[in-house]
């Protein structure tokens, strides 16, 4: 009894190759799409990856790139069979083919399951690769003289304005840093001295922030110095003080960035699965049908098409028996060819 | 003698027709393109109008969208006239429209490059966060400065003589503020200090804002020498080299010419083997297309005389017996007439 079987006429079975056409290429269209969104990802994460420690992972731009040059194959592939199907001869070469590419089909499918579920996975990666390279950006701040960091006040700089966030977890992270780098402090300054003599480290240590944490939509000109010093700033008390820098830190700024870039990835991917899934039903429905047509020098006939040969359960079960005879191929037969099969 | 005569068979017709139709769609999305660049550059002008001291640069965007639009009409005129060209009863209903068509002048897109474009205004009410209608002056100008990697009108130097402080922020009891205060006939508070949206994140120095033409107030400065700790760049130039590029694209203006001048051409073609086509017996067999039906020199001839015919129109026939002042008139034009051919 075959699975969900369909009586399909001539007229039918042309409507489904055309809408299986159509429906292929829109895949191809997908498929470009997500080959377009994996070299976007790529590119977001090359332009932060001073703020990650330039160890993050890119596996997931890499499979979504690989997965949307597969679906454009595939997908043009299949459109090539459809467009083929209504004419007996040219479909009779695709014929063969067709079985090991619904097979093919359904690896790629759980590829595109793999990849999805990787997007909303890494997440967790990108946050704590985030908040291990934000430290560091903010301790290297001021080693503009030092050779491979000598941008890295600039790169912070920017993310701060671009993503209005200040420091790691919120500003203070700017207090526990040496931002300014000795070559501008005045090191025969008293109050320079006190300062660096203040902690074990002997780093220059002041309640400041830099430039790129001022908030342009505050009604006062910023006030980047003594922060934490009401007396210092005319009508200034800090505890209140709400617009004068940005108050959200860096670090979820970028993460809810990239988690919703992934997040909406993972979207379209879970809706590319059913869009391929609704293509190899087609297929297998097409396939059947033209397979099952009576007289074949006929095309007005009648035929059947069907998603599976037998019922679901019996066709479970003689996938286990292939697998079961596969793995026994290296084992003794009982009763016979016992020396050849012994390995 | 036909100008530029083509023959051209049924094939040829109807392979110059499908051509034309679609090489008239692409210029209706052409039109459409130009269309959405004038909006764009109509609503950047908008979004930076409190900092824009005129309004007659608004006059570009209104000629892009002005072209794109009557490109979109005439062209999709042109389409279907394409359409009709091979159905010998509905192309007759063209003929005027189409006259009309080729009479049309070729869109000149007019780089008006007249502006002058200023932060004036800007600077003087940046402080002005709590006057109605100024409130978000200062959010702009900052916002501005940093997009824009400007600072100023013409430089930095600008905002040293504006008062760009709120006195709600100025503890008028300090004897710095009195000072700076009687320093100046308008008792404005003014000081060699800018906004922090000047400051340049490509500086290996933290920035710099306050007492700049002082060199003892900080350590290793050099006022006349330091170049990259603020941007060097006005506002004025800024925008004014940003809006340049915008409207100098000249390549689309140049590609955009071309499609019409050749769509032009190519449907004068099919016209012309069309009708002489339907004028011969056998409408599916060869024609002949030209783009002139006589030479250039005649065509012209024919022109003048066709206008002169119809300048003529509102006069008097000298010969009909009508009454005296009519016969002025003819005389009168009588005498004109004379000089007109000679020129």
């Amino acid at each position: 009894m075959p699975f969900m079987p369909v009586k399909f006429n001539l007229q039918k079975r042309v409507k489904l190759a055309q809408g299986l056409w159509m429906i292929y290429w829109l895949s191809v269209i997908v498929g470009i799409l997500l080959f377009s969104l994996g070299i976007f990802f790529k590119i977001e994460l090359r332009k932060r990856s001073e703020m990650m420690d330039n160890n993050e992972s890119h596996l997931v731009p890499n499979l979504l790139i690989l997965v949307g040059l597969l679906a454009c194959g595939v997908n043009a592939f299949g459109g090539k069979v459809c467009h083929d199907s209504l004419d007996p001869i040219k479909f009779a070469k695709w014929k063969p083919m067709l079985k090991p590419f619904l097979l093919l089909c359904c690896g790629f499918n759980a590829l595109l399951l793999l990849t999805a579920l990787l997007c909303f996975l890494m997440q967790f990666a990108v946050y704590l690769t985030l908040a291990e390279g934000l430290k560091n950006s903010i301790k290297f701040y001021k080693d503009t003289d030092t050779p491979g960091r000598c941008f890295m006040k600039r790169t912070l700089d920017l993310t701060q304005i671009e993503f209005r966030c200040c420091g790691n977890n919120n500003f203070r992270d700017w207090f526990e840093v040496q931002w300014i780098s000795n070559r501008y402090l005045d090191m025969s300054n008293d109050l320079v001295k006190d300062r660096v003599l203040s902690n074990v480290e002997g780093k220059y240590l002041m309640d400041s922030v830099p430039f790129s944490c001022c908030n342009p939509g505050s009604p006062r000109p910023c006030i980047q110095h003594h922060l934490t010093n009401n007396s210092a700033h005319y009508d200034y008390d800090h505890r209140i003080e709400e617009l004068n820098i940005w108050t959200r830190g860096c670090r979820e700024a970028l993460f809810s960035y990239f988690s919703s870039m992934m997040t909406s990835i993972g979207v379209l991917i879970i809706a590319t699965i059913i869009l391929e899934s609704v293509d190899m039903a087609g297929l297998k429905y097409l396939t059947t049908a033209l397979e099952t047509m009576e007289d074949p020098e006929n095309p007005e006939c009648e035929s059947d098409g069907w998603l599976l040969e037998k019922g679901v359960k019996e066709t479970f079960g003689d996938l286990l028996a292939k697998l079961k005879t596969l793995g026994k191929t290296n084992q003794v037969v009982e009763g016979g060819d016992a020396p050849e099969a012994a390995n | 003698m036909a100008l530029l005569k083509i023959k051209f068979t049924q094939q040829r017709r109807v392979h110059l027709a499908q051509g034309l139709w679609l090489l008239s769609w692409m210029a209706v999305m052409w039109g459409g393109v130009i269309f959405c660049l004038g909006v764009y550059l109509k609503t950047e002008l908008l979004r930076r109008a409190e900092v824009m001291d005129n309004t007659e640069i608004h006059v570009v965007p209104n000629i892009l969208m002005m072209v794109g639009l009557a490109s979109i009409g005439t062209n999709w005129v042109a389409s279907r006239v394409c359409q009709d060209s091979l159905d010998p009863t509905r192309f007759p209903r063209w003929k005027v429209p189409l006259l009309a068509w080729f009479a049309q002048l070729l869109y000149l897109c007019p780089l008006s490059l007249y502006c002058q474009v200023g932060l004036r205004n800007g600077i003087r009410f940046y402080k002005d966060t709590d006057v109605p209608g100024r409130c978000f002056q200062k959010e702009t100008i900052d916002r501005l400065q940093m997009e824009f990697r400007c600072c100023g009108n013409n430089n930095f130097k600008d905002w040293f003589e504006v008062q760009w402080v709120s006195n709600r922020y100025l503890d008028f009891t300090s004897k710095d503020v009195k000072d700076r205060i009687r320093s100046n006939v308008d008792n404005r508070y003014l000081l060699d200090g800018v906004p922090f949206s000047c400051c340049n994140p490509t500086s290996p120095r933290p920035c710099l804002r306050y007492h700049l033409t002082d060199n003892n107030a900080h350590f290793n400065y050099d006022y006349q020498s330091e170049e990259l700790n603020l941007y060097s760049r006005g506002c004025r130039q800024a925008l004014t080299d940003y809006y340049m590029e915008l409207m100098n694209s000249t390549g689309p203006g140049v590609l955009s010419v071309i499609l019409i001048q050749s769509l032009t051409m190519g449907l004068r073609y099919l016209q012309t083997a069309v009708e002489t086509a339907m004028v011969l017996e056998d409408p599916e067999g060869d024609s002949e297309g030209y783009l002139l039906e006589k030479g250039v020199k005649e065509t012209i001839e024919d022109l003048k005389i066709n206008a002169l015919t119809m300048l003529k129109f509102g006069q008097v026939d000298p010969n009909a017996a009508e009454g005296s002042s009519e016969v002025a008139d003819a005389e009168k034009d009588e005498k004109d007439a004379p000089p007109s051919p000679a020129s």
